[in-house]
């Protein structure tokens, strides 16, 4: 860009349309360009120096499986991991939520509860994996408890860090209007807690697709975990390229609809200073 | 007396820190709120004036000492009492009107009734047509605003108020003042405000309550008989200004002047 489109863009006289927008945001351009030309030097790296298909394939190779495996089988084992990972992280979710809720009630209840729960979390969930594909079985019940214990934590921890967020004038105000425990964990304490509580749920859900993933990899009949093995076995890189761009789909799908209901039910926060916490 | 709602004997308050010190913040403290007085307690900062006034409102223990209303031992906090604290301490989450109904809605008061209560204190406020805004919408003086309507939808005997002005611009303070007054005398309520600002407490009481810190305690009860309706051409009467010196030159002998 030159010097004269500078001078353009500030008076922001003349540029129209989508070249103003693109001018405006410039990072969405660049962006698209980026992909572009990392896709462009992947396909002409691919071709000019005849790298095998089973090393690496070529983004036009993993497009046209993408496309044979949509119009086919992928479908199905979609269907399968997403049910997977949504079911896991409800139930873990919940069991996070309302374990954080009980031990948020008391510093002695948190502070006798909580190494067992730190004990539990240190332990590799890859590592219980086995263990509870043979209590849960082959089906989709174990990638159900697997991705559970993942999306357990991060629940729990910002749900106990969240319930302590209210203010103590907010908390003394209330009890002033004679407010009960129950009503001052209802009006102030719990809506505090959601923009934790969000947080939480955030890195739960892309730790669920995780789980579902790694449940399957142990031992599975279905879903798109099984089917990568499936590939790999058969040397078929392209197809296994194919799936992990279902995969991040599905992530960051599932993000997006996290972040749209936390806009909705955290409105009064704004976005950009929302607290982070690990988890 | 008959006509006191509030009563306070020998009321002591020490603090237990942490590290296991004791801090004497109230000590021997005695004194009367009569039925619809307007009673202002002034003092240097941590003399005590807030811990005096979350005991009124039976959100902190006492360690000694009688506090009662209309005779009543008063434990825990009561139906009867509306406060106000320094920040409008407003939830976010919720529209002005749904802050202002907070008591009502805690004390399952019912609510179309004392909605129109609300929406009516809200036109005295100034604040008519915001019942619908949410807070960040709001200047801190009009964040106040509602506070004082909060504290006063329910319809409370006694309103306690914690430097509910201290954080406002001094214009904005002084208007503030006005329309508290005349609020005041249209509600006919009992009113006990905390400020360190000599000025205030002489402009708004009828009777101004002077603590001195460590221990903190009353040193002495002036009463102030300007006359009223107030406006703010009382500040330049020579009897306004003999009563603010007298609370200054006090201060000044405890070598204790902040305010
Ligand atoms: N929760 C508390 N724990 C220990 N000391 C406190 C506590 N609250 C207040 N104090 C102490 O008690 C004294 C009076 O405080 P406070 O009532 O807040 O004074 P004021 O409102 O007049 O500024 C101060 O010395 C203060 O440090
Ligand atoms: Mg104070």
């Amino acid at each position: 860009m030159t010097d004269h489109d500078d001078e353009l863009l500030d008076t922001g006289a003349r540029p129209k349309g989508v070249w103003q927008a693109c001018l405006r945001q410039p990072e969405i351009g660049l962006a698209i360009l980026l992909f572009v030309v990392v896709v462009g030097c992947w396909e002409g790296a691919v071709r000019l120096f005849d790298i095998p298909k089973i090393v690496l394939p070529s983004p036009s190779a993993v497009g046209a499986a993408l496309w044979l495996g949509l119009s086919t089988d992928f479908p199905h084992h979609f269907a399968v991991t997403f049910f997977e990972t949504l079911g896991g992280f409800v139930l873990g979710a919940a069991g996070g939520l309302i374990l954080g809720v009980l031990v948020g009630q008391s510093r002695l209840m948190e502070r006798t509860v909580y190494p067992y729960i730190v004990a539990f979390q240190t332990l590799p969930k890859v590592a219980i994996a086995p263990i509870i594909v043979i209590w849960f079985g082959y089906g989709m019940s174990s990638k159900i408890v697997i991705t559970a214990t993942i999306a357990f934590f991060p629940l729990l921890a910002n749900t106990i860090v969240g319930l302590r967020a209210a203010p103590q004038d907010q908390i003394e105000l209330l009890v002033a209007f004679t407010a009960s425990r129950w009503q001052v964990f209802r009006l102030a304490r719990l809506p505090q807690a959601l923009p934790y509580i969000f947080v939480g749920l955030d890195v739960a859900i892309v730790l669920s697709v995780i789980g579902a993933i790694v449940g399957e990899f142990v031992g599975a009949q279905a879903g798109l975990g099984y089917l990568i093995l499936q590939k790999n076995f058969n040397m078929d890189m392209a197809g296994v390229f194919a799936i992990l761009i279902v995969l991040s789909v599905m992530g960051i799908g599932l993000h997006l609809v996290v972040n749209a209901i936390q806009r909705r039910v955290v409105f009064w926060m704004d976005s950009s200073s929302d607290k982070v916490m690990g988890a | 007396m008959s006509n006191d709602l509030i009563t306070v004997k020998g009321l002591e308050k020490t603090y237990r820190t942490r590290e296991g010190t004791r801090i004497h913040a109230l000590s021997n403290v005695d004194f009367a709120v009569r039925e619809g007085e307007f009673v202002t307690v002034v003092g240097p900062s941590g003399c005590g004036k807030s811990t005096l006034l979350k005991i009124l409102a039976g959100i902190l223990r006492r360690s000694a000492g009688i506090v009662q209303m209309r005779g009543q031992g008063l434990e825990g906090p009561s139906r009867e009492v509306g406060v106000v604290f320094q920040a409008p301490v407003l939830l976010p989450w919720r529209t002005v009107l749904e802050n202002v109904m907070l008591p009502v809605e805690i004390q399952r008061r019912d609510r179309t009734r004392f909605r129109e209560e609300a929406l009516r204190y809200l036109k005295m406020v100034g604040l008519e047509g915001f019942a619908d805004k949410y807070p960040n919408e709001l200047s801190g003086g009009m964040q106040q605003r509602v506070g004082i309507t909060r504290a006063l939808v329910h319809d409370p005997s006694l309103l306690l108020m914690d430097e509910p002005f201290g954080a406002l611009d001094a214009m904005t303070r002084e208007m503030m003042n006005l329309e508290l007054l005349r609020i005041w005398t249209e509600s006919r309520k009992t009113a006990l405000l905390v400020t360190h600002s000599i000025p205030e407490a002489v402009f708004l009481a009828d009777r101004v309550i002077v603590m001195s810190p460590r221990p903190g305690r009353i040193s002495e009860i002036l009463e102030v008989d300007l006359p009223r309706p107030r406006t703010l051409e009382v500040i330049n009467s020579p009897a306004f200004g003999r009563l603010v010196s007298a609370i200054r030159a006090h201060f000044q002998s405890l070598g204790t002047l902040d305010a």
